[in-house]
């Protein structure tokens, strides 16, 4: 029985969590950390016109530190994590001064490479946008970024020459769990049924905590909030596994945060597709196996798709948005006219924008339109929030001046303006799009410190 | 009439510029129920304020499950939408207000 916890759901998860887990189970096999979002390596790839140094999951370095100690009591644990985002090198060699510094120097470190596309989506005429058919070429003088989501095989072959900690880049999700499991139990590259189950269990614990009530419609029902487990899964050889979560940890794991984290983000549950097989949800069971264990079994698998699935982002100007408080009779109202307010003043001085909005939350501004228990008029507060978007940098910038304002010429009863200017940020977009598999050439190797 | 929460639980998120809604129900008595109607097009009908596109229905019986995709519903998706939701996290919770009117059990 192979035991892997993940302990990062995405880039700004909880920083003490890896720390956590593996005080309460010393004895773990495997913690992964999934630090990459569709947005997320659009963020690094700013950071890196900034500097080519940088350009991964900064915080994994924090886990890093504070795993040290428990690695130096004694702990075997091993690390799969994909906070090498567009530069997994870099992020190994600042993880190795981290260790030689800690006197870990034993420690081994590889990273697998091959995901980064650009070059050849930059060259390439025919990567049409798979959601919207649109020809890329729209796009194509402003790519920033194109990842293709790999598989587990690097990692697994990693793992099987030794590596303690793995870093990659834009690998699939499930496939951080995958990878060890392949390693661990030696599976054949086409063992199509287990590959899937262990894809399923890589999938239950991506996203952490939702698989153990984070996010959960009965939320109020969830024990302990503030100390929630992160998940575990005990993988079988045969690709079934055990849902749980560390001892002492609140939370609760039960057939229904199982259910609720399965079909989290997909797409055709007979058909979820990762790289490294095509896995059928159709087919499995969820069953009580004690207090916080749930057993999962059942999956099938077939291959994988011919093609893999590829990231790319492309600049698309800037935005940004400003957000106060007003209180008093006809809150919304007053709102909706001050946000209006803004935007002409904006217009008079010659800033129009390409796209804006204004939301008075608190009236069911997430999903406008559709559900509401009370009319605008009964609202006593509201939280104005106004947003442009522009391929001009200086009219956003012009904007973030105008949020402070309506303090002293906006109605009576505005308040909540002391976290000073919304911030200027460059907006990316997201274009998903296929190549074919033969195109990703993947690679691992260690990385060596300068460690005596 | 009571609200869909209370027969059945869900649970929201994106992929690029669609989302999907994952509706679970209670009780096996509350699966057959809903497969006859919370149906493609009364979501799609719910949804429509926010531009959905064309509503697509999987049914997940071993989970007493369905999984509805929303295209086109986040306005732009994840990095580009200015919608204070341009995630879809609460699309769920949304589609649990909708009223409806099962059998008594």
């Amino acid at each position: 029985m192979l035991r892997i916890a993940n302990a990062s759901a995405f880039w700004g998860d909880q920083p003490d969590a890896a720390a956590r887990v593996l005080t309460a189970l010393p004895d773990l096999d495997y913690l992964t950390l999934d630090y990459l979002a569709e947005v997320s390596l659009s963020i690094m790839a700013a950071q890196r016109e900034r500097d080519p140094q940088i350009g991964f999951a900064r915080d994994f370095l924090g886990v890093v530190s504070s795993l040290a100690p428990l690695w130096k009591s004694g702990s075997r644990c091993r690390i799969v994590t994909n906070a090498g985002g567009l530069n997994p090198e870099g992020c190994a060699r600042a993880v190795l001064a981290i260790l030689a510094a800690a006197g870990l120097g034993r420690l081994r470190v590889a990273i697998v490479t091959g995901d980064d596309v650009l070059h050849h989506v930059r060259g390439n005429a025919a990567l049409a946008n798979m959601e919207t058919g649109e020809p890329i070429d729209a796009i194509r003088a402003r790519i920033a970024t194109a990842n293709a989501y790999t598989g587990a095989a690097p990692i697994a072959d990693a793992l099987k020459a030794g590596a303690d900690i793995v870093i990659t880049g834009r690998t699939a999700d499930p496939s951080l769990t995958v990878g060890p499991c392949i390693a661990h139990y030696d599976w054949k590259a086409d063992d199509w049924n287990r590959i899937a189950g262990a894809t399923v269990a890589g999938h239950l614990i991506e996203c952490g905590t939702q698989a153990c009530g984070g996010f959960s419609t009965d939320w109020l029902d969830v024990p302990e909030p503030e100390n929630i487990g992160y998940p575990v899964v005990e993988v079988s050889d045969d690709g079934s596994c055990i849902v749980t979560k560390p001892p002492g940890t609140g939370g609760t794991v039960s057939v229904q945060t199982v259910k609720e984290q399965l079909l989290y983000e997909i797409g055709d549950p007979g058909k979820y597709l990762s790289p490294d097989a095509t896995v059928s949800f159709l087919t499995l069971k969820v069953s009580d196996d004690g207090a916080d264990r749930v057993r999962v079994s059942g999956a099938t698998g077939k291959p994988p798709p011919e093609s893999l699935k590829v990231s790319a982002t492309y600049r698309d100007g800037y935005r940004a948005h400003g957000m106060i408080t007003i209180f008093g009779h006809d809150a919304v109202r007053k709102a909706r006219r001050a946000g209006e307010a803004v935007i002409k003043r904006l217009a008079n001085a010659g800033f129009t924008y390409d796209r804006h909005l204004i939301e008075c939350l608190g009236t069911g501004a997430s999903v406008r339109g559709l559900v509401s228990r009370m009319s605008d008029t009964h609202l006593l507060e509201t939280v104005l929030r106004i947003s442009v978007a522009d391929p001009r940098r200086e009219a956003i910038e012009r904007f973030a001046k105008e949020i402070a304002p309506l303090v002293t010429c906006g109605p009576q009863g505005v308040t909540g303006y002391a976290h000073g200017r919304p911030s200027v940020v460059p907006v990316f977009g997201y274009w998903p799009t296929l190549v074919p598999r033969a195109l990703v050439r993947t690679s691992w190797k260690f990385v060596e410190g300068g460690a005596p | 009439m009571k609200a869909l929460r209370e027969i059945a639980y869900a649970r929201s998120g994106d992929k690029g510029s669609s989302a999907n809604i994952a509706v679970f129900a209670r009780s096996p008595g509350m699966y057959e129920w809903l497969r006859e109607n919370l149906t493609a097009g009364v979501v799609e009908e719910f949804f429509r304020p926010l531009g959905v596109g064309t509503v697509v229905r999987y049914e997940v019986p071993n989970l007493e499950a369905f999984n509805f995709i929303l295209p086109a519903v986040l306005g732009g998706g994840g990095s580009r939408a200015l919608r204070i939701d341009a995630q879809g996290k609460t699309l769920g919770q949304a589609l649990l207000e909708m009223k409806v009117d099962p059998p008594e059990t």
